[in-house]
């Protein structure tokens, strides 16, 4: 069979399906611009789901984050946050979360201090957005209230004991047990088949109906996330009212059912709302030219060139691959963009592994200017057409200072109104 | 707090290879030992090492004596402990460049120390190792093998267990010896968790802590014990690179030998003198050094992708020329009775090889059955090791082969990279020597594969340590202090090959450690330590 040979046109060509790339597309559909958006499977299946913003400043944990980024601007003024405003910040963070909402999986609206969200293993962390099925357990804990946990035969890395054990002594009322879940004995299970057969209202209520026997006047039920994939709020709903206790999810160690569900969403809605979305595809080259760049993608069935009048760079650190490294350099692999390093790896890691001023090479990154563009070592702009945002960006920790989604959201956010200016 | 006091006919300090092997000698002589480390087992050279059950090829240049040494133990091990050897063959290469004269006189110093050396053409050798490179100036087949330093380890202690009363005690540190009428009265330790004091009472004490030795035997006095510490570094890479154990044909140096251990390859080693056997850690130019010397040997492995790398410290016998390169040193062995320093139950045996230490073993148990007026003979020449159910999950890929064979869907997965089941860590929970005490992650990392795979404990620290709570073997949050301590330490191995594909593999460790664990914020009341 002849390969296919595709052509598109488009203003914006986002690289990367990662929180950055789909906020990226968000804001740009927002704009009214003609987006066209690449990927595949990136970190986002792996997300806790929860959004911070910054948990953690002068290595420590951070109640109120406005207040923490004030400090961050004026202690790391090169970080890519700093170049923003609090007050654009918000707006991103709200034009997110308000989207995620439309789309049918809810999360709570930003606040004025971070939230406690709660993690498997019985610790906690500060985080700004939660999704509304996890928001219940934030307030058990705060309240101490009777609450029951619960873990399922055969899944991994989730132990309820565990997280009673670790929380015992502030939260005494804290119970924990066992279930087999329906039609799933004596095998290993994984949260994402979980969520998938909860899908299945029959599956709903055997569910429901194992667990209202446990009771024992907890007011609250905790659970792994697998409260469905596409509709969590409502399955949970139906389920609070056949258990007849408030029910919240806990995030899994992954890959884990809030970042798929993420994932599903956005692919099912992009389409409808006019983002040409291919979720599954690498971009294998850019080339610029002088009124835009030329995409090159290689499918399985056919060849796409895109033609885009910008693009936009979110393709993440190591993990996803944004990154790449030999033994001696890091590397940004898809524009060979300059990465200012030190010479040699002796300086990536520093020797202690949780040393809290967190590791060099964490830092490293895409530097860009004012308007998200990267910039050659000199400080000129690559290309005029060129923006980046995310993960990838240099100057931030996101996973020691609790900024990942918030950090996607707001850069994401910042690249593309500069895009839409230079576009305009 | 009162101390806790135990008692038995022989206390070993030193739980390697030559403390568990004379604990099994003198079990096999009806002698009840208590054997004490003040870590665990294997948390010395003999956990730090190549592996290689040497064929005596590597010593038989500058050294016959060793090399026949180890060429005689080689082969005693293979017959009596088939289970813990790979009897994989292995060959000596010059390559281009290399000093002809010392390649041609190799057949020549083989025969003298009675070691089987078969030359073999270019063709040939590649025939064998396909990876070798076009210009190879020499090549030699000798009979090395590998031997599994944890399982042959822990088999010696699980066979004494059983044989006798003989019992095992980790975290135990010696600290002190009460000394009167020329005797130990009784060795004071320290539990290196709880911080408690314990008392051992024993008829005679045998000190066989390795590259401690010499600071063992000063705590009794002794000054006659002189060792010269030599750091090795080496790598592990993530799958197996050779059939067999490939060594550079040239005067010892870095990157000469790698080894393959059942699913992977360990590449080494080089020799820096160090001035305290503690706080080691393999660092980043002894890795680009090992990795470019080994490389010219076999180009395949500057593409190999490596998961860790580790120290260990060689305790080596000092000798003339000794102090400045440890390589000079003599790789033999002395027993120390101590009785020229006032004392007549004391004794220390250093120095030798992983592969000599039945020998070494054999005769301490000489001296210290002789001591307690026993007549057994030593029997570990002729007695095959069993080897115990709880036991076997240290080879690279035993773990795998046998979840599969059993396919038992509900027997989870905890280690994917190893393939570590459950039912694995059920079993050393239940069997494996120091079960008796607490178990911890570490603890059953130790005993088994988990964390050692590409992920480098990434994900099994977390599911082990869940399952450890679910079992109800943790039940405080010192449980997640343990989890932070094991990946801590794992991290000082992994740092130093951090590049290409295990840097997508860390990013994810931090973020799982961090972001999902909290590891970086803990405190004391959350099980870290405090800031
Ligand atoms: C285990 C885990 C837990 C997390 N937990 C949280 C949390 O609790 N709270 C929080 O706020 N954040 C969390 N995050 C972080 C968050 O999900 C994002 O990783 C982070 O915000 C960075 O987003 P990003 O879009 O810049 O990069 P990524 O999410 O890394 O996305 C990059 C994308 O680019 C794509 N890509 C790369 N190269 C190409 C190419 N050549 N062509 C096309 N596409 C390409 C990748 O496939 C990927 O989709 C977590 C992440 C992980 C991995
Ligand atoms: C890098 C390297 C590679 C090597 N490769 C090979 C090889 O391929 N083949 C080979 O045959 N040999 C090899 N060797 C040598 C071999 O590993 C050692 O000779 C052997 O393991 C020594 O065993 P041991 O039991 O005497 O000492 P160790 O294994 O060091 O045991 C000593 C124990 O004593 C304990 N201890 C110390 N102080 C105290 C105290 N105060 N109280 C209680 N306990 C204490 C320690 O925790 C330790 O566990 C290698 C060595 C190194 C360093």
């Amino acid at each position: 069979m002849k390969r296919g040979h595709r052509r598109i046109e488009t203003q914006l060509a986002v690289i990367g399906t990662g929180i950055a790339g789909f906020a990226a597309s968000i804001f740009a559909l927002k704009r009214g611009l003609d987006v066209a958006q690449f990927g595949h499977s990136g970190a986002m299946a792996y997300t806790t789901g929860y959004l911070d913003l910054l948990g953690v400043h002068g290595q420590r944990i951070r109640q109120d984050p406005w207040a923490a980024l004030d400090e961050l601007r004026r202690d790391e003024p090169q970080h890519p946050m700093s170049k923003l405003s609090n007050p654009t910040i918000r707006t991103a963070f709200d034009g997110f979360t308000d989207a995620l909402c439309d789309m049918g999986i809810g999360y709570t609206k930003a606040g004025e201090q971070n939230l406690s969200g709660l993690l498997p293993n019985g610790v906690a962390k500060p985080t700004l957005s939660v999704p509304k099925t996890m928001l219940p357990g934030i307030a058990a804990r705060e309240a101490g209230a009777r609450t029951l946990v619960l873990d399922f035969d055969g899944l991994q890395g989730f132990s309820a004991k565990a997280f009673e054990v670790n929380f015992a002594e502030r939260w005494p009322a804290l119970k924990s047990a066992r279930l087999t879940f329906p039609d799933m004995e004596n095998r290993q299970v994984f949260p994402e088949v979980l969520a998938r057969s909860l899908e299945n209202r029959a599956t709903q209520e055997a569910l429901a109906g194992l667990i209202r026997p446990l009771l024992n006047g907890a007011e609250y039920v905790g659970v792994p996330a697998i409260l469905g994939m596409h509709a969590p709020d409502e399955i949970r709903a139906r389920m609070e009212h056949a258990i007849g206790a408030t029910l919240f999810e806990i995030p899994t160690i992954p890959p884990a059912v809030p970042g798929i569900r993420l994932r599903e969403c956005f692919e099912r809605a992009f389409p409808d709302m006019g983002v040409k979305l291919e979720p599954q595809l690498k971009v294998s080259n850019v080339e610029f030219g002088r009124s835009g760049a030329t995409l090159f993608l290689h499918g399985p069935m056919e060849d796409l060139e895109i033609e885009a009048s910008a693009v936009l760079l979110a393709t993440g650190r190591f993990l996803s691959g944004g990154l790449k490294s030999d033994q001696h350099r890091l590397s940004e692999p898809l524009l060979d963009l300059p990465i200012l390093q030190p010479d040699g790896r002796q300086e990536w890691f520093r020797h202690e592994y949780l040393d809290p001023r967190g590791h060099p090479i964490n830092r490293l990154g895409i530097e860009v200017d004012s308007a998200f563009r990267p910039v050659m070592p000199d400080g000129d702009p690559v290309n005029e057409r060129l923006f980046a945002a995310g993960a990838i960006l240099a100057h931030q920790d996101w996973v020691r200072q609790r900024s990942g989604a918030g950090l996607a959201i707001a850069t994401a956010y910042a690249a593309t109104e500069a895009a839409a200016a230079m576009l305009a | 707090m009162p101390a806790r006091t135990y008692e038995a006919d022989v206390l070993i300090i030193g739980g390697g290879a030559t403390g568990s092997g004379v604990m099994r000698d003198l079990a096999l002589r009806g002698i009840t030992c208590l054997l004490i480390d003040r870590k665990d087992l294997n948390a010395g050279a003999s956990g730090g090492n190549h592996g290689l059950l040497h064929s005596g090829g590597r010593y038989a240049t500058a050294d016959a004596e060793t090399a026949a040494e180890c060429r005689r133990e080689g082969d005693i091990l293979k017959w009596l402990a088939p289970e813990c050897i790979d009897d994989c063959g292995g060959l000596f290469v010059a390559v281009e460049g290399d000093d002809e004269e010392f390649a041609g006189a190799f057949p020549e110093h083989c025969r003298v120390a009675g070691i089987p050396c078969e030359p073999l053409t270019a063709a040939e050798a590649r025939e064998r190792e396909p990876d070798l490179p076009e210009a190879i100036m020499a090549a030699y087949a000798v009979p090395d093998a590998t031997i599994d330093p944890f399982r042959i380890v822990l088999e010696n202690v699980g066979h004494a267990q059983r044989l006798n009363d003989s019992a095992y005690l980790p975290h135990t540190e010696i600290e002190e010896f009460e000394i009167s009428d020329g005797e130990i009265r009784k060795a004071v330790c320290r539990d290196r968790r709880s911080g408690e004091r314990v008392e051992i009472r024993a008829r005679q004490f045998v000190n066989a802590s390795g590259a401690w030795a010499e600071k063992v035997a000063r705590l009794a006095g002794c000054r006659d014990v002189s060792l010269l510490y030599s750091k090795g570094t080496l790598l592990i890479s993530n799958t197996r690179v050779t059939n067999g154990v490939v060594n550079r044909l040239r005067l010892p140096d870095d990157g000469d030998i790698l080894v393959p251990g059942g699913t992977v390859s360990l590449l080494g080693t080089s020799s820096v003198t160090v001035e305290d056997p503690d706080g080691i850690a393999p660092t980043i130019p002894e890795v680009d050094r090992i990795l470019a010397e080994g490389a010219a040997m076999l180009p395949v492995l500057n593409e190999t992708r490596f998961v860790r790398a580790f120290s260990g410290v060689r305790p080596l016998l000092k000798a003339a020329g000794s102090e400045t390169d440890g390589r000079k040193a003599n790789r033999g062995f002395a027993l120390f009775d101590h009785e020229d320093q006032g004392l007549v139950n004391f004794a220390t045996v250093a120095g030798g090889k992983f592969t000599t230490f039945r020998l070494m073993a054999e005769k301490m148990g000489d001296l210290i059955a002789r001591r307690l007026g026993s007549a057994e003979p030593c029997r570990t020449a002729r007695e095959p090791l069993p080897s115990g159910e709880a036991l076997r999950w240290t080879e690279p890929g035993a773990a795998a082969r046998d979840w599969f064979r059993r396919a038992d869907p509900a027997d989870m997965i905890l280690c994917e990279c190893e393939m570590v089941a459950r039912s694995a860590v059920d079993t050393i929970i239940a069997d494996a020597p120091g079960a008796e005490d607490h178990m911890s992650l570490k603890a059953i990392a130790l005993r088994s594969r988990i964390g050692k795979g590409a992920c480098q404990g990434a994900f099994c620290s977390m599911r082990v340590t869940s399952y450890l709570y679910d079992r109800g073997v943790y039940d405080s949050p010192d449980g997640l202090r343990l989890m932070r301590d094991f990946v801590k330490e794992r991290y000082k191995g992994v740092r130093p090959v951090l590049w290409g594909a295990q840097m997508p593999q860390a990013e994810l460790a931090e973020i799982l450690h961090c972001g999902l664990a909290g590891m970086d914020l803990a405190t004391d009341a959350d099980g870290g330590d405090a800031k």
